[in-house]
């Protein structure tokens, strides 16, 4: 059993990421993430790790790309301003099929916006945030518990997929200590990477790592394996937690920070007589769809909770599509824009 | 019968897509012969670009990842980082390097990685039509530059060798080109010894070839050989701009830097 520790978020992430075995970390300053970069820059000399702070958030992803092409589990953090300046690298990430593992604690915009908690992020993280149309797996922590727990995963599923993964969640979630158990790195069976490059030995064939696909069919072809590679993803790797949504007449649905404090005014429903639950997605992409599809069978009020103006609510509503009503509150990110519980309770008692 | 001349062992035997004229191929047989010279050909990763360069993998017999635009130096940053006992190149044009790769060039050299930057210097784009490069002569027509290059509005053409240079993480920097049979057999020494530098581990080293496009210039191989040996040799100097070997050493890649360069501050909680 290990010890219970009480660690910063941002904290956990840089842990589990050494417990995970990743040994290259890439960034640039940003607030609130740099917490992370620190402590790695203090840790892996120690562990004959390479900590590279570089010039920009753009060299910091193509750093985990060339890392990420010789086999080794690397990674980068930034935050929103930041995460846009990685798209690039992201993308050409996705279509070469790397793994790599991407922090976002991001952060309110749109421009340099603020650095208050935000959840305004969700669509350039599970729509393809870069060009081309592909997706990468996201995992939104609401919990320093989490924070830990799915680094270690999205380490996994980047290598189980060959796809960057990228881990989402706001400044609250970074930024809090809670107790940490610091839980060992999963025995996942993994797939050999016998797509790296090590140098040719004679007798051995060329490895070359690219995205670039010029002949008649290729592309189309390269296009169809990436998408039948999400469509194993939605299959098996998509995550949620339901709270009290067996006799639930209203399912709040919210992810990260928000969803905690839905939990909060949940209860006071509760105790108000009010029959309310939680499906929280942990995995933004894939969306748990089916979680959704099964609840609508019997609850017909969905409440989506979101630090934005709404960009879940799309993915809640294509979920349950006519099968049950999807109701949004949200407020865009700034300075003191994080509902409380008697806003949410408030909410619920309207929608109920 | 003994053969004295064959195809490096780093290079395919295949066509390449290069226009006739095009000065790539010999820079690439160029760096495949370094390759032989050190026997690094079966621990080399070579770092594509975006350009005319792009196919790096096509010609070389070597394990390539191909970078975004302008990123090869970053991605070279990750790969020798990862796979120190790797032997690391780029091989990037101008507009690639010296343009939307600029900031990733400095800092890669900065830091003194432990690579090769093979720099194919062309003034031009080649790949998406002939439009003006960071390199363009001042008044030289392009597609972009109808008028030819203003310095008073497009600045001056930057020359990269000497740029470098003085950057402390730099070890080795020189300009080629390998318009004559003499000027090739200097390129063919100073890649090697680019080469050597990182073999060695002795920091970063940096070519900088001067190529022609006869295609994006609009003349044909022979007159795009002569503007190589004229004004662009005028402008771009050829030369060995910085060279820190001491080769008996065995440590040290920023052979400039001296120790009152160092900081002793310790201001920061540990």
């Amino acid at each position: 059993m290990s010890q219970r520790l009480f660690v910063k978020g941002n904290e956990a992430v840089a842990m589990a990421a050494i417990e995970a075995g990743c040994r290259y970390y890439f960034g640039y300053p940003i607030t609130p993430q740099s917490d992370i970069p620190e402590y790695l820059s203090r840790e892996f000399p120690k562990l004959n790790g390479e900590f590279i702070q570089a010039e920009s958030e753009i060299a910091s992803i193509n750093m985990l790309l060339g890392a990420s092409a010789t086999g080794v589990r690397a990674m980068t953090s930034s935050s929103s301003p930041g995460i846009s300046l990685k798209q690039e690298g992201i993308s050409y990430m996705a279509g070469s099929e790397l793994p790599g593992v991407i922090v976002n604690i991001s952060r309110s915009g749109p421009g340099l916006g603020g650095i208050d908690a935000s959840q305004a992020d969700y669509f350039q993280a599970v729509k393809g945030g870069g060009h081309g149309g592909y997706h990468i797996i996201v995992l939104a922590p609401a919990s320093v518990q989490e924070m830990y727990d799915l680094t270690m995963l999205a380490f996994d599923l980047a290598d189980i997929y060959r796809t960057p993964v990228m881990l989402l969640a706001d400044s609250v979630v970074g930024q809090m200590k809670e107790a940490l158990i610091p839980n060992p790195r999963p025995a996942t069976i993994l797939p050999e990477k016998d797509w790296v490059v090590r140098g040719r030995k004679e007798g051995t064939p060329q490895m070359i790592v690219k995205s670039l696909y010029l002949g008649d069919g290729e592309l189309e072809a390269h296009n169809w394996k990436l998408h039948a590679k999400y469509d194993v993803m939605r299959e098996k790797e998509s995550r949620q937690e339901l709270f009290m949504t067996d006799d639930a007449d209203l399912v709040i649905t919210a992810f990260g920070s928000v969803a905690r404090i839905a939990k909060t005014a949940i209860m006071m429903a509760r105790d108000a007589g009010m029959k309310v639950g939680l499906l929280r997605p942990i995995t933004l992409f894939p969306f748990p769809t089916r979680a959704f599809l099964e609840l609508t069978g019997r609850c017909k009020k969905i409440l989506d909770i979101e630090l934005n103006n709404g960009q879940m609510v799309e993915d809640a509503r294509l979920s349950v599509a006519r099968d049950a009503e999807v109701f949004f509150y949200g407020r865009p990110p700034g300075a003191g824009s994080l509902p409380v519980p008697e806003e949410i309770f408030e909410q619920i008692r309207k929608n109920y | 019968m003994q053969q004295v001349f064959h195809r490096p062992t780093g290079l395919k035997d295949v066509q390449t897509h290069f226009c006739p004229g095009c000065q790539h191929g010999t820079i690439h047989r160029l760096v495949a012969e370094a390759m032989d010279e050190y026997g690094v050909r079966e621990r080399t990763i070579g770092v594509a670009s975006v350009g005319c360069s792009v196919f790096l993998y096509a010609y070389f017999d070597v394990d390539v990842v191909e970078a975004p635009h302008g990123r090869a130096t970053a991605v070279a940053t990750g790969v020798k980082r990862a796979r120190p006992d790797s032997f690391v190149f780029t091989y990037q044009g101008d507009g690639d390097l010296a343009a939307i790769g600029t900031a990733e060039i400095i800092h890669a050299a900065n830091r003194g990685e432990d690579i090769t930057v093979i720099f194919v210097n062309n003034t031009t784009y080649g790949m998406t039509g002939g439009q003006m490069a960071p390199t363009t002569l001042v008044g030289q027509k392009t597609s972009t530059s109808p008028y030819g290059r203003d310095r008073a509005k497009d600045g001056s053409p930057i020359r990269m060798a000497e740029l470098l240079a003085q950057l402390g993480g730099v070890a080795f920097s020189a300009r080629v080109a390998v318009n004559t049979p003499k000027n090739l057999m200097n390129a063919k020494k100073q890649i090697k010894m680019a080469f050597r530098y990182q073999v060695e581990g002795k920091g970063f080293s940096f070519i900088e070839a001067l190529s022609s496009c006869p295609t994006a210039w609009g003349v044909n191989p022979i007159q795009a050989n002569e503007r190589v040996g004229g004004e662009l040799i005028d402008y771009f100097p050829l030369g060995v701009f910085k060279d820190t070997a001491d080769w008996k050493s065995t440590v040290g890649s920023a052979g400039s830097e001296s120790a009152a360069g160092q900081s002793s501050f310790s201001g920061v909680r540990v």
